[in-house]
């Protein structure tokens, strides 16, 4: 038998700390270069000052450290652990725990997790939510997303049913940013599950925002063609930048597929306010 | 599109009258942070007949629960949570003098009507610009409910802090007519 790997769990902690400090205050360049892109094309004064704003917000949180916005979410990571790699030295969801712990203190991050029924703050930022998923290979990919309430309150998932099919899809995603209008943070991403069980079409849609901004799906040409219908018709809306009135509502689609059983159609949409952040980096 | 014009909080009523949806203004003086948990606190306060722990008449509320306060800085991100969880509290508070309301996204039938009812204001400020808006707070301190940590009630001083009027005395939206106005007409479906 081959030696495994050993990672370190403290290592884990150090680099989840790291990611989420980053990923609160640093906005990706792609995000940028999407703002940046989508001010040539929002035709509505209001939603070009937006737009604006948003890249000088950017510039100065990343400028001064301050978070880009006050919701500094809710943790969600996902792992992608190598079946050889070997965690040592500790628990590795308590070394997640620990990072997203220590990033939230250090950072001056909002402390925003609290009891379901009382509403009392948990107090540290924790638990974040973990998906672990084993991979071949001995190396550790982590994914860090803070998620904001406010995009989150606004995604959903149905059980269509299979006679609905592509066009009932396509007016399902647009209806659910139509309602949620200016509440998600637009310009929005818009990430859709189609297909799977019911949790992983809403883990599909999760894992479509981590895809970079406007890469449109690589895998299945009929998605991407989906994703420009879907992306054309939102901006169609009339609902721009935080609402205000515009053509850019969203600045991307993305969207992922599984099989689903013979009887089911299972459609999941997450909502990605403007402050897309994630990070990540391989151990 | 119009300039920002200059108001000062606690509004006078003339100034709320001359308020109309659309407007852009640069807000300075008082404001108040209250989110979900202080929101149901205010509410049971008042549904026993108790004062508010601080004053509501002419005030504005500002729908935020910002981060902690780094070393050296007066506050820490802050911005605009989504209004539409405060509504089954607003009517109440707007009924007992409450004049202005900062948040973000839409708000329900019953607070529009109780905003014109009242004669008051909802503003609009934009989300996920945390790190501009806090340079636009001069003082804060927190007033009442400690113990809800992000969630407690906030003084805060603001200058020039940027608004836009979503709804207005007439019973305007702005969300509603920015949809018209830039949306491309199709039928709406129906969500099976």
């Amino acid at each position: 038998m081959p030696p495994l790997r050993e990672i370190p769990a403290k290592m884990i902690t150090e680099t989840v700390r790291k990611l989420f400090l980053g990923a609160n205050v640093v906005l990706g360049e792609d995000v940028r270069e999407a703002f940046r892109e989508a001010l040539g094309r929002e035709i509505s004064p209001a939603g070009r000052e937006a737009l604006e704003k948003i890249l000088e917000n950017s510039t100065l949180a990343q400028e001064t450290g301050t978070p880009i916005c006050q919701d500094t979410g809710l943790a969600i990571v996902f792992l992608e652990l190598g079946q050889d790699a070997h965690v040592a030295g500790g628990d590795l969801y308590e070394a997640v725990q620990e990072g997203v712990r220590r990033a939230y203190r250090d950072g001056y991050f909002r402390k925003s997790l609290c009891d379901p029924l009382s509403r009392e703050n948990t107090g540290d930022n924790t638990p974040a939510v973990i998906h672990v998923e084993i991979v071949p290979g001995e190396r550790l990919r982590i994914i860090v997303m803070p998620k904001g309430g406010g995009s989150e309150n606004m995604s959903s998932v149905e059980m269509m049913v299979p006679a609905a099919g592509r066009e009932g899809i396509r007016e399902l995603v647009v209806e659910r940013v139509r309602k949620a209008g200016p509440n998600p943070c637009p310009p929005v991403i818009v990430g859709v599950g189609i297909g799977g069980s019911q949790e992983q079409a809403v883990l599909l849609a999760k894992k479509a925002l981590l895809r970079p901004v406007g890469r449109s799906n690589p895998w299945d040409e009929r998605l991407a063609r989906l994703e420009g219908e879907i992306l054309q018709e939102v901006n169609g809306l009339g609902i721009g930048p935080q609402g205000y009135g515009g053509t850019v509502t969203a600045l991307a689609v993305h969207v992922e597929m599984r099989p689903c059983h013979i009887a089911t159609l299972p459609v999941a949409v997450a909502l990605q306010c403007h402050a897309v952040r994630h990070r990540e980096e391989t151990l | 599109m119009n300039d920002f014009r200059k108001i000062r909080s606690p509004l006078a009523e003339d100034e709320v009258s001359r308020l109309h949806c659309g407007d852009r203004v640069l807000l300075s003086g008082v404001v108040y942070t209250a989110r979900d948990q202080a929101h149901r606190r205010m509410f049971e306060a008042l549904s026993r007949g108790e004062p508010l722990p601080f004053p509501l008449k002419g005030q504005v509320l500002f729908y935020a629960g910002p981060t902690p306060v780094a070393p050296g800085a007066v506050i820490g991100a802050i911005g605009p949570t989504t209004s539409s969880r405060m509504d089954r509290y607003t009517p109440a508070l707007l009924e007992r003098g409450l004049k202005g309301m900062i948040g973000k996204g839409k708000r329900s039938p019953e607070v529009i009507e109780a905003v014109r009812r009242f004669g008051a204001v909802y503003f609009g400020a934009m989300g996920g610009v945390a790190a501009l808006l806090s340079r636009r707070v001069r003082e804060a301190s927190v007033v009442a409910y400690e113990d809800l940590g992000p969630e407690a009630v906030r003084r805060l001083v603001v200058e020039d802090f940027p608004l836009i009027v979503i709804n207005d005395r007439e019973g305007r939206d702005l969300y509603e007519e920015a949809v018209r106005i830039y949306g491309k007409a199709r039928p709406s479906s129906p969500v099976p």
